[in-house]
């Protein structure tokens, strides 16, 4: 019998496979296709202090092995998603994680402290590493000193343990992790989109309303893979790893790389059942390439 | 809304750049709406493309949908066959809501003709009586005149004037007013200037636009309903709204 349980701060996972934040909403949309409580955990679209329309459409870019999205975090503020996402969503027997996000450090603080008082979330994910809005998100997530302060607010406000998603829009992203591990982060999630943009031909312009976006899918795994390779080595505590996971193969090369456990984003959007597919075919890959369990092959790439 | 396999059943090109498609599928045929669409899935494509059901079959339990070749996707599902698979999310959105008035007007422009043939059909057969005005950019262009003259009054608009009256959908409107409703989908600015024009006539619109998952997780398609940040789902909640619901 494959083990895949994981057990991380605030989440002793039954599997390592979650969806990731801003690609599955509050779970009502794919709760329709499949039973929630197959995932390891799922990570909540951004919450903010108050509610956020987001950028103008459009919104969404296809790229070759991949997408450009600037949603802008559009979301009804965090005590609207307490008052009526949360609850649905602690329905399922499966980990809630909370995607913190702000354009002040107080409105971090807000977020995390009006999270941590429902009991209903076991973690929370630091968003310091959106792109696509003007304030807030990524000039924490570019800023070692910047994010390491954010990090140790939200830290203080709270109880809930801290994974601190970083931005790949950085020259060194080792220092980006060490900065936030010493300043208490109890996890790491990795990677947010890149910085992208694309021309559209017949109107000469950027087809983005925002002009630029954040690029996803299996373009950015070969980026993915190549961070958290290199921040595993430097730091002790542990990473979901995200970036164009679209089967149990990938999942397994991100465990081998230093992921601890993995979240799917944009593979949702092609096959809504993708998620509890590859907890099925974990198993076997994981037996096929010699792993009795998931814990087994974390870290196991890595090469002196 | 499930996710499907349709078979692919018929490839053909009705006008310049514009593929119909007739896919069988058990599950949406039954159950598919007018103004509902299709997630159509492309090998080698991230993103799934959204396509509106322009009529059903429910004793041959098929589908038929109709696209224009506009980009890398769909200049690959144009080259898709008879007997192949398509995987498909569907069918998706809310659709038009079906009343029953004396006559409507149809107002199509380009390829956003296609949800109305639908819609016309399924109302004709109620007894409802159908005028169309159709809009299109070349001679070329034109799809589906036959089939809506088949339901009712209709009025052919190209923008060179190569073909029917020359001009825009609203250059007609004023041949026709005696109409309960009006049912419109084409580009933004054709719907702003229709909503403009039938200001006093109670309307629905189907609205389009770039997506993302398509079933109204990702927030990519979003239309505002006020200037307070209201907004809707274009593929949840649309893609068809009340003319006065949403902001263009």
């Amino acid at each position: 019998m494959t083990n895949l349980a994981v057990n991380l701060p605030g989440l002793q996972l039954k599997n390592p496979v979650m969806p990731a934040s801003g690609c599955f909403g509050f779970g009502r949309e794919y709760s329709e296709f499949y039973d929630l409580g197959k995932l390891g955990a799922v990570i909540m679209k951004a919450a903010t202090g108050s509610e956020r329309f987001g950028n103008h459409v459009p919104r969404v870019a296809e790229t070759s092995s991949g997408m450009l999205n600037a949603i802008g975090l559009q979301n009804p503020g965090v005590e609207k998603i307490i008052e009526t996402e949360v609850p649905f969503l602690a329905d399922y027997d499966t980990k809630l994680i909370a995607n913190v996000a702000g354009s002040t450090i107080e409105e971090y603080e807000l977020v995390a402290k009006t999270f941590n008082q429902t009991n209903q979330v076991h973690a929370l994910e630091l968003n310091i590493s959106c792109p696509n809005v003007k304030e807030g998100g990524s000039q924490f997530g570019t800023d070692p000193f910047m994010a390491a302060k954010v990090t140790e607010r939200v830290k203080q406000a709270n109880n809930l343990p801290v994974y601190v998603k970083l931005s790949p829009n950085v020259s060194d992203i080792i220092t980006m992790a060490k900065a936030v591990e010493a300043a208490g982060a109890d996890g790491l999630s990795m990677i947010n989109t890149l910085a992208g943009m694309q021309i559209h031909l017949p109107s000469k312009r950027p087809l983005l309303a925002n002009k630029t976006g954040g690029l996803s899918g299996p373009a950015v795994k070969p980026i993915a893979i190549r961070m958290i390779y290199e921040v595993k080595q430097h730091v002790s505590i542990p990473i979901i790893g995200m970036g164009g996971i679209s089967n149990a193969e990938d999942v397994l090369e991100f465990l081998l790389a230093g992921a601890n456990a993995v979240a799917v984003g944009t593979a949702n959007f092609q096959n809504p059942f993708i998620c509890p597919e590859i907890i099925d075919e974990l198993p076997g890959v994981l037996n096929k390439y010699g792993f009795g369990s998931v814990q087994d092959a974390v870290g196991k790439g890595i090469v002196e | 809304m499930k996710n499907e396999k349709m078979q692919i059943m018929s490839v053909n090109s009705v006008a310049l750049d514009t593929i119909e498609m007739v896919l069988k599928n058990s599950y949406i045929s039954q159950t598919a709406v007018p103004g509902q669409f299709l997630h159509v899935g492309v090998d080698g494509h991230t993103l799934r493309r959204p396509i509106s059901i322009a009529d059903v079959n429910k004793q041959e339990e098929s589908v038929t949908i109709l696209f224009k070749i506009i980009g890398s996707g769909t200049r690959h599902l144009s080259s898709y066959q008879a007997g192949m698979i398509l995987n498909v999310l569907g069918p998706n959105g809310n659709g038009f809501p079906i009343q029953d008035d004396a006559t409507v007007l149809l107002i199509g422009g380009g390829i956003g003709v296609p949800p109305l043939y639908n819609l016309g059909k399924t109302l004709a057969e109620r007894g409802t009586k159908i005028i169309s005005i159709l809009g299109f950019q070349t001679a070329d262009s034109v799809f589906y005149e036959q089939k809506f003259r088949n339901l009712g009054e209709t009025y052919i608009v190209t923008n060179d004037g190569t073909y029917g009256y020359e001009g825009y959908v609203t250059d007609v409107l004023e041949l026709t007013d005696d109409f309960d409703r009006y049912y419109s989908c084409g580009p933004v600015p054709m719907l702003e200037a229709i909503t403009a024009a039938l200001k006093h006539k109670q309307g629905f619109i189907s609205l389009e636009e770039r997506m993302g998952c398509g079933v109204g997780a990702c927030f990519a398609c979003v239309i505002p309903t006020d200037t307070q940040g209201g907004y809707k789902k274009i593929c949840k909640d649309g893609p068809v709204f009340s003319a006065q619901e949403v902001m263009l």
